[in-house]
């Protein structure tokens, strides 16, 4: 069976997991194949999901761990767990 | 870090046995993280900076119930998860953030279509418009996507971890992961791809 592009793309997010069945992997990998437009976006979201993974976007501000730590040590002095 | 050459069972046991200041060493590697889920939660970051240190208060007062079957950094996401949660809750009461989580999980969104995409090296993150660019993307989605988005695909919890969290079925984060990948595709793929030809030492 033939599918169209818009149904590639409702199982892009299954194929990056890899939770595809295997009859409908074959048909979206088929259809990769030869389908410059879905490869693209299958690679876009790929490559977006690396990069919002990636430690450096989510940045702590400046005095972050120093803050956070004196907040600790006040409780630590305060009580015992 | 090297979590992996840590040994944290131990660590908690110690601390639990007196030595407290060891709390400091224990949650050094794990502090990015919560802040980075508190923020995306919050989307304010004096919010998400207060959401982390109370986080790390509770896990603190709370150590002695961690149980050593769920991993220490899953148990701090929980803490942080539920500490965001109720922030947005008690915000909400004021203000309107339910206006942009649709109820309708059957739309679609389609995405950008590319014909040329090139390879994005995770180099161009050296750059802080790019970092800015990602970070806005993920911070706009609506929370429902938001919250599946950070747990799955940024804290690489699995589904059913992210389903137990949420408190939602495994077929709503699938969905609603779906539909989160393919909005940031729809949003940053365009931009992303404009910044890429003008690198061409990397080989693609």
């Amino acid at each position: 069976m033939v599918i169209e592009c818009k149904h590639v793309w409702e199982q892009i997010s299954g194929y990056l997991d890899q939770t595809l069945p295997p009859d409908v992997l074959e048909q979206v990998e088929k259809h990769l194949a030869h389908c410059e437009i879905c490869s693209a976006i299958l690679d876009s979201t790929r490559n977006i999901l690396i990069l919002t993974a990636d430690e450096r976007v989510f940045e702590l501000p400046l005095g972050f761990s120093e803050r956070l730590h004196a907040r600790l040590e006040e409780e630590i002095k305060g009580m015992a767990p | 870090m090297h979590t992996e050459l840590r040994d944290e069972s131990h660590m908690i046991a110690s601390i639990l046995a007196g030595d407290a200041q060891l709390f400091h060493e224990l949650i050094r590697p794990y502090e990015r993280r919560v802040y980075a889920m508190a923020l995306s939660f919050l989307r304010n970051e004096a919010d998400a900076e207060d959401a982390t240190q109370e986080t790390f208060l509770k896990a603190f007062r709370n150590l002695g119930s961690f149980r050593g079957d769920a991993k220490f950094g899953t148990w701090l996401v929980s803490i942080a998860l539920n500490e965001a949660r109720s922030r947005i809750r008690r915000r909400d009461a004021i203000k309107v953030e339910s206006l942009d989580e649709p109820v309708d999980e059957e739309g679609h969104t389609s995405p950008s279509l590319l014909r040329d995409w090139k390879e994005i090296p995770s180099e161009v993150l050296e750059r802080k418009e790019i970092r800015q660019l990602l970070h806005n993307a993920v911070t706009a989605l609506p929370l429902i996507y938001r919250e599946v988005f950070q747990l799955r695909d940024i804290e690489q919890m699995s589904v059913n971890e992210a389903a137990a969290a949420l408190g939602i079925t495994i077929s709503s984060v699938k969905v609603r992961l779906h539909r989160a990948r393919m909005m940031l595709q729809k949003a940053l793929a365009p931009q992303l791809q404009q910044i890429a030809p003008k690198r061409r030492r990397w080989a693609w």
